[in-house]
């Protein structure tokens, strides 16, 4: 079995040979690769362009960039961050390479829309890069807010058309993983068999199913007002622009928790391992991951409590937001129960996992602040909001991605990193992330609003924190990649299993052979039992 | 090695059709929820622009897009049958009721647009509001249907090539059959956009 060629020897179809035996691929870990680099690229550029933001607002007054430059950086920021990044981050990236292989079988159900969902990825970039070089980038913000959005001169409708082909991108994907979890598990596996992950990225795909098309058609909305002027958002000419408020938020909100749940799935795979103990709460996880995505979907109008909605409309989405706390804060009550009592082994996986418990319990509660009708008043379009949400999407999922990365990357190409700078970079990139953002917590509870590239005198102390925390987190993620980069330069050295996993990728080559698995996978009965690992142990 | 394959399992091919549909529901679900809030706003307004639409082309529309549907239903039990010529004729049947419905619209938006009644014409400019947005509406619904229309007519005319060629026979029709359900949803969608812009009173 260890002598099967990898994938990257075996190309698939197998008449292509070099740049075009990935182009024309079938196979769903080169699909899953190609995600990744493409990824990480828009995650640099973004990542760039957030730390120009904070250098413009380390000082006051104008430094770097005028007013209108700054509003087209947050704007693109957003714009790569959310569409580019985080969406498809760990579904598209590593859900394409890990789906097939934890459930047992050789594929996804779609090979070639798998390939086409990519392809449409790379389209949705080239043309937000084209309205990057024509007409001025968009200054609207990453919502598209009527009645701005349709009457700025700026290019707006290829950020748009982007937008909305990468929106397809992602659709095709949810839809090909739901079919493949129903129809491709090894014959052995149960629904309460699939791992963690798995499920969460089954839960992940559903509300990618259910929410985006809304997206697009808003989408579609927005370019026909550009184009045809129709006036459905115009209050002067019989429409309401807190309608458009309401179909952007019933993708965008739901799109939240695209991005969340296949981080706390990735979260739920590690720290089992690594406390060498059964998950605390399987059927739990399982069960608030779906919850996630009911309730999920029902909060959309958090957003928009100081928009002029009915207080009823306020008090009911008030309450359901408090609901979707429910299932989230399961998780972590889950997470921590396995590690208590574990014989818990550090390694850089499980550090940035245990940097996400923390981090995205303090955006999950700040959530509760905004959450709150009442409290929301005060902080609606502060610092506060940009704060909470970058702890739940930065040291939520973005901690997660490189958790995942650091845990998968000796199975994906076969090489170990090194530790010790990786834990340099994950040091650096947390100590970064709180000089950064608690900062923008105070301030935005003292008044100072996003999304302004200048402030009143009192914030300037802040700010100057803000912007070394910043250095700091761009200067770990240059660590942590760059570790990870410096890997290719070794041999193939990494086992089969170095971290002691009992999910099915754990039981193949690394890097894993074309076809996944070279015999049909035993599937265990229970994917979370650590018997024959700590027996292993004891052994040695 | 069990390594249930894909390319064999009709039911899987079917879920994921099924799954796109639902998507396809969701898009038109989004404008109709629009037009849900607007008729509560402005329920006059839209009894008025009801009143201006053509009822006999919508009623024809409608008759055409439901015997269309008819005969890629029929087309498909042809195939199961084994009747490649049957078949054939049907979705050719299917495919002309589809041009006949595009051919409808372009009279009927022809006759809107001669009427002065377009986006941003005077008439709707300078018109009550609601009527501005019923005809917005009625623009922006009828057209992305008619795209889907035309999209429609692509599968179906690849579908009825691939008959044509012997690639799709009795026991692998899974593309026909995926191609009538999306032709089957835009024949839905279009029953609902009916009542809703020609028969509102």
């Amino acid at each position: 079995m260890e002598s099967a060629a990898s994938f990257f020897e075996s190309p698939n179809p197998s008449r292509f040979k070099g740049v075009l035996s990935w182009l024309i691929t079938m196979d769903h870990k080169r699909i899953g690769l190609m995600y990744l680099f493409a990824i990480l690229f828009w995650f640099c550029l973004a990542a760039v362009l957030g730390g120009l933001i904070r250098l413009e607002l380390m000082f006051p007054g104008e430094n770097l960039m005028n007013a209108d430059v700054y509003n087209s950086a947050f704007t693109l920021h957003g714009v790569i961050m959310i569409f580019l990044f985080i969406i498809p981050a760990l579904p598209a990236s590593l859900g394409n390479f890990f789906l097939p292989i934890q459930i047992g079988t050789d594929d996804v159900f779609f090979p070639r829309f798998n390939l086409l969902s990519w392809y449409l990825y790379m389209l949705g970039g080239l043309i937000a890069i084209v309205s990057l070089f024509s007409d001025g980038f968009p200054d609207t913000g990453w919502t598209f807010y009527v009645p701005f959005s349709i009457s700025t001169q700026t290019n707006v409708s290829t950020a748009v058309l982007a937008a909305f082909i990468l929106g397809f991108s992602s659709m095709l994907t949810g839809l090909n993983f739901i079919t493949t979890i129903h129809r491709m598990r090894s014959p052995g596996m149960g629904w309460l068999q699939i791992p963690l992950f798995t499920w969460s990225l089954y839960a992940t795909s559903w509300v990618q199913i259910l929410a985006t098309p809304v997206v697009s058609i808003t989408f579609v909305l927005v370019l026909a007002e550009r184009f045809l002027n129709l006036g459905l958002f115009d209050p002067a000419r019989g429409g309401d622009p807190i309608l458009y408020q309401h179909l952007f938020w019933m993708y965008s909100h739901p799109a939240v928790y695209i991005m969340i749940l296949p981080g706390m799935g990735v979260i739920s795979e590690i720290i089992p391992v690594f406390a060498r103990k059964s998950i605390f709460g399987y059927k739990a996880i399982v069960v608030s991951s779906m919850a996630i995505a009911v309730a999920g979907s029902l909060v959309w109008a958090h957003h928009m409590y100081t928009s002029g909605m009915s207080d009823t409309a306020v008090f009911v989405f008030s309450l359901l937001t408090f609901i979707v706390a429910i299932p989230s804060a399961i998780k972590v009550f889950s997470w921590v129960a396995t590690l208590y009592k574990g014989s818990v082994e550090m390694t850089p996986p499980l550090f940035l996992s245990l940097c996400f418990i923390y981090l995205f319990s303090v955006g999950g509660l700040t959530g509760l602040v905004l959450g709150a009708a009442g409290t929301d008043v005060h902080l609606h379009d502060t610092h506060f909001v940009v704060a909470h949400f970058h702890f739940t999407m930065f040291g939520g999922t973005g901690f997660a991605f490189f958790a995942a990365l650091h845990y998968w990357w000796p199975k994906m190409f076969g090489r170990m990193y090194n530790f010790k700078r990786a834990y340099i970079g994950s040091i650096l990139l947390t100590g970064g992330f709180f000089f950064h953002y608690v900062p923008m917590f105070i301030m935005g509870m003292q008044g100072m609003p996003r999304r302004y590239y200048d402030y009143l005198p009192q914030y300037s102390q802040g700010n100057f924190w803000a912007g070394w925390g910043a250095l700091l987190m761009i200067i770990g993620i240059g660590v942590l990649l760059a570790n990870l980069a410096q890997s290719f330069k070794q041999e193939r050295n990494a086992e089969a299993n170095p971290w002691g996993g009992v999910t099915l990728e754990w039981t193949v080559p690394s890097p894993p052979p074309l076809h996944n698995f070279t015999s049909d996978p035993a599937v265990p009965d229970y994917p979370y039992d650590f018997s024959g690992v700590v027996g292993a142990e004891h052994n040695h | 090695m069990h390594l249930s394959s894909s390319a064999t399992d009709h039911t899987g091919k079917k879920m994921g059709m099924w799954l796109f549909l639902y998507t396809e529901i969701i898009l038109f679900g989004g404008l109709f929820v629009l037009y849900a809030v607007y008729l509560t706003i402005h329920p006059q307004d839209f009894i008025d622009g009801g009143k201006q639409l053509n009822r006999i082309f919508g009623l024809a529309n409608t008759v055409i897009l439901l015997i269309s549907s008819f005969a890629v239903a029929a087309s498909i039990t042809a195939v199961q049958k084994e009747q490649k010529k049957t078949a054939l004729s049907a979705l050719g049947v299917s495919l002309l009721c589809g041009l006949i419905f595009l051919i409808n619209k372009y009279f009927e938006w022809g006759h809107k647009i001669h009427n002065d009644i377009f986006p941003n014409s005077e008439t709707l400019l300078n018109g009550p509001k609601g009527l501005n947005v019923f005809f917005g509406l009625y623009y922006v619904v009828t057209g992305l249907h008619g795209v889907h229309i035309i999209i429609g007519m692509t599968v179906l005319l690849v579908a009825m090539i691939y008959t044509a060629k012997d690639k799709i026979t009795a026991d692998r029709f899974a593309l026909l059959e995926n191609a009538g359900l999306y032709w089957h949803l835009v024949d839905l969608i279009w029953i609902f956009i009916f009542p809703l812009f020609y028969l509102i009173i």
